[in-house]
């Protein structure tokens, strides 16, 4: 296992991230001018990271595929971040947070890491209040907090339903600071296409400007991934329709190995789906989950009348609506982890009493009825204003009036480019960061924990830890890309890959593929899988891929905007990061937080872990097109945590 | 929900790049559901493009939320379509009646120059930003966040004017092409709070001073900015921004 160095530094739990500190290697100033540091993303984690390492004196080149640096995905995040820091006088501490981390994620995530993103918490808060983030404040000035599921305490940090977008307008404001002041430049409509790797160092990228279609490179002392998660594998998720896993799909093919890919995030309160032309799903914030309440009919006559539209929720009367959350889970109610949620709707609407008119029939209520008669339609519209807004314009139903709808939908990757404690990959000089790499969330996420970790690893873990890489990389003089054998032959290969695209002059749309791969990933390995349903899904999306090579349809030229050309190089990754997350599902003989195996359940339904084979990272190493790739393990150990049965039933 | 599918026929404007003249070709699409999103609706007249071996129509999008400020889009000669307070995307055809015909166009104003179709290059807007739409601290060192009380009414407007999701549209609104409410967001935001209140008067000179040389006309207060903001936000946030320019202007 000496390919798997975690690196977990010596000490006790709560003095390994000051005793790292304390001993790492840095730069000096005037060494940092001299080296370039390439950062791949301009999300919470991207975006922070850029701006930070251009402020210590590094030369950053930052990139990104949308038309500004300010419209990265994390701008959606609706409800908050969490931090530890006991405002409320509620009983938080930096162990609290770190122990509701571990067991949110079912004890799935490494340890070391975990401590450190509830110690540096804090600071993400104060980093942003001081950019002018305007959070939620009380009356007398200071900051409001709310609740978030899997957590006894209120340590959410919100700004309205739009958390994700004021936090990434602070990264974004500090960005662009650094842009004006030349220390960063700036490539946007830029697409990595490859990673450059020089005698066993990542020493840059091969990119394509999506406005013109050259094909360029850029040499870095090291490269920074902070390129979100994979979700979009599904085609149908709250991902934004760019959102996509190749960076590090490219990364795994030079060699970074992907841990937990099958650890996959059901969101339990998106807008249920509509029909065979939607493109995407629309998430309704956690956050409404502290004042609604979720239900289904209670008879399954009821469930049928208001699929049919014959009755109306409001006319079904209280003691005919199971409040299963409430029902299953009393100490968390309503605030059940995402996972568990998740299931237990899917739960309900498997056994026939799935609201929407749908083909699938799903959907459950999320009423406020309950917290408009307590509270006030008056503070509700506070809370949630902009949320009801937005569900009002997508269904046309008034959700003051009538409850929301809502079923699961994919949301976010918990597993990732597998990194050590530094958030190095496996190929020396490469990092990753945000929801990019697989390391604090185990095998489910909390909410309003993206949003901390993103900042965490761009604010206050990277812009120390890559120093200790860069510490013996200042002497490396700067490559020319245009003369290093590396960059041409990676070019090259970069040009025959666009042409093989264009070249297949088949008959199916880029969306048709995709649209099929999506049903697999969802129908046999989305929210519950087991081993029958996970080999049939290998090879289907294997004969997919084929035909994806055969058969596919580009029009259009290569050097100009050509978005056909664009999703095709996405979801040609797409296709083979499906089967790995099949393969990575089947050999997990387990159910544990977001992976759920039917055979593996308790009596009453719950996921069934087996820690003692499978607490591990299992982490994937690519061995070559059509070759099996091999599954490394690194061990989880638990030294100041107990390991328990996760239960939200009793406190 | 009561669902139903219409049929439209689609005006929609084609340009090649910025250098070539672009013009309007007439597209139909059928069986559109009502409850689908207005983008869904030009990715199903895509796909038949693609189909028919012709080159799809390029738009901006991306979140699909009316979140990230990807969208752009007039259509029937409004910013975001014929609704108030949302973005392209939030945008739905029970909007639209069977057998319309429906203009589809890309912003124009004189910073927003085409990049195809219906894509168009806000830059413009970053390079604002990167002139002063920041506080000037650097990470880290920072005071706990509650050591500075804020009057929520403060907090609340500040965070009124932050919505911005800088699409645009209010400079492809006006009439003189100007980009004052985008610019007033930023800077009233930032000037309502105390950590931002420092440099309140340098950040709105500088940001009005790249505004005004990247090509962006001047603000005659006919608020039709304000109209079709997909945030709501108010021009009464042009008057803080002129306020806080005044001083920087005394101060010279």
């Amino acid at each position: 296992m000496a390919k798997l160095d975690s690196k977990i530094p010596e000490g006790k739990l709560k003095d390994k991230w000051s005793n790292y500190k304390a001993h790492q290697n840095l730069v000096n100033p005037a060494n940092k001018r001299k080296i370039d540091v390439i950062v791949i993303g301009t999300g919470l984690a991207g975006g922070a990271a850029a701006a930070s390492l251009a402020e210590l004196g590094f030369r950053v080149k930052n990139f990104c595929y949308q038309d500004s640096p300010r419209r990265a995905h994390s701008i959606a995040a609706q409800g908050g971040i969490n931090a530890a820091k006991n405002y409320p006088n509620d009983g938080d501490t930096v162990y609290r947070l770190f122990y509701d981390t571990i067991k949110g994620g079912d004890y799935r995530a490494r340890e070391s890491n975990v401590y450190r993103l509830a110690e540096v918490s804090n600071s993400i808060i104060d980093q942003s209040v001081a950019q002018g983030v305007p959070f939620a404040r009380d009356y007398g000035g200071l900051l409001d907090n709310r609740s978030f599921g899997g957590a006894l305490v209120s340590r959410t940090f919100y700004a309205r339903g739009q958390t994700g977008q004021q936090l990434l307008l602070g990264a974004y404001s500090a960005l662009s600071r650094q842009i004006g002041l030349g220390n960063v430049e700036m490539y946007n409509r830029t697409e990595l296409m490859d990673l450059v790797i020089v005698d066993g160092k990542t020493r840059g990228i091969v990119t394509r400007n999506l406005t013109d279609g050259k094909i360029e490179s850029h040499f870095g002392h090291a490269v920074v991934l902070a390129t979100g998660g994979y979700g979009n594998v599904f085609f149908l998720s709250t991902n934004a329709m760019g959102s996509n896993g190749s960076a590090a799909w490219k990364a795994y093919k030079k060699g970074a190995y992907m841990a937990n890919p099958c650890f996959v995030q059901i969101h339990p309160t998106a807008i249920p789906q509509h029909g065979d032309f939607q493109s995407k799903l629309t998430l309704m914030s956690e956050s409404l989950r502290n004042d609604g309440r979720i239900w289904v009919p209670k008879k399954i006559e009821d469930a049928k009348a208001v699929r049919e539209g014959t009755k109306r929720a409001e006319d079904i009367p209280d003691e005919d609506r199971d409040f299963y959350l409430e029902r299953r889970y009393p100490a968390f109610g309503n605030l059940v982890p995402r996972d568990v949620a998740a299931r237990a709707a899917k739960e309900r609407t498997d056994a026939g009493f799935g609201i929407e008119n749908n083909p699938k029939k799903e959907g459950v209520f999320l009423d406020f009825k309950y917290a408009i008669e307590r509270l006030g339609k008056d503070v509700i519209e506070a809370r949630y204003g902009n949320l009801f807004q937005m569900y009002g314009k997508i269904t046309d139903d008034n959700p003051y009036k009538t409850p929301m709808k809502i079923f699961p939908a994919i949301h976010y990757t918990m597993g990732g480019i597998w990194v050590d404690y530094e958030l190095q990959t496996s190929v020396p000089g490469l990092f990753a960061a945000g929801e990019a790499n697989f390391s604090d969330h185990g095998a489910n996420r909390l909410g309003a924990s993206a949003l901390m970790q993103g900042l965490a690893d761009g604010y206050f873990v990277l812009p120390y830890t890559i120093q200790n890489y860069l510490a013996y990389e200042f002497d490396t003089p700067r490559m020319d890309p245009k003369t290093q054998k590396e960059f041409i032959e990676a070019e090259k290969a970069v040009k025959v890959h666009v042409d093989k695209l264009m070249n297949i002059k088949g008959k199916q749309s880029v969306d048709s593929f995709h649209k099929r791969l999506g049903k697999v990933m969802w129908d046999k390995v989305g929210m519950a899988r087991n081993g029958k349903s996970l080999k049939e899904a290998i090879a289907e999306i294997q004969q997919i891929r084929k035909e994806f090579w055969e058969d596919l349809k580009i029009p259009g030229e290569t050097d100009t905007v050509n978005v056909e050309l664009e999703k095709a190089n996405r979801v040609a990754d797409f296709l083979e990061i499906g089967e790995l997350m099949a393969r990575d599902a089947l050999t997990r003989e387990e159910s544990c937080g977001g992976h759920f195996r039917t055979e593996f359940r308790t009596e009453d339904g719950e996921a069934e872990r087996n820690d003692s084979d499978y607490m591990f990272v299992s982490a994937w190493e690519y061995k070559g097109d059509g070759k099996e790739p091999e599954l490394h393990k690194e061990p989880l150990k638990y030294e100041e945590i107990e390991v328990k049965t996760r239960n939200y039933k009793t406190a | 929900m009561s669902s139903k599918t219409i049929n439209l026929k689609l005006k929609v404007w084609r340009q090649l790049n910025a250098k070539t003249k672009g013009k309007f070709e007439i597209y139909e699409v059928k069986n559109i559901s009502t409850d689908s999103s207005f983008l869904e609706m030009v990715d199903v007249l895509n796909e038949q493009l693609v189909n028919e071996s012709k080159e799809p129509v390029a738009f901006d999008h991306d979140c699909r939320e009316g979140i990230c400020g990807m969208c752009s889009l007039f259509i029937n000669g409004r910013a975001h379509g014929p609704d108030t307070e949302i973005t392209t995307c939030q945008l739905h055809m029970r909007t639209f009646k069977d057998g319309e015909t429906i203009s589809i166009e890309p912003w124009r104003a004189g910073g927003f120059p085409v990049i195809k179709d219906l894509m168009v290059d806000r830059t413009a807007y970053d390079k604002i930003m990167q002139a002063g739409g920041f506080v000037s601290i650097s990470t880290g060192g920072i005071p706990d966040a509650n050591a500075i009380p804020i009057a929520k009414p403060d907090a609340d407007e500040a965070m009124d004017a932050a919505a911005c999701i800088g699409c645009g549209s209010c400079a492809a609104t006006c009439k003189n092409s100007s980009a004052m409410l985008f610019v007033a967001a930023k800077v009233s935001q930032l000037a309502l709070l105390p950590q931002g209140k420092i440099e309140a008067s340098i950040r709105a000179k500088n940001m009005v001073a790249k505004m005004d040389e990247l090509g962006f006309g001047n603000c005659s207060n006919t608020g039709a900015c304000e109209v079709e903001c997909p945030k709501g936000i108010s021009i009464a946030h042009i008057a803080r921004l002129n306020r806080e320019y005044l001083v920087a202007k005394v101060k010279d």
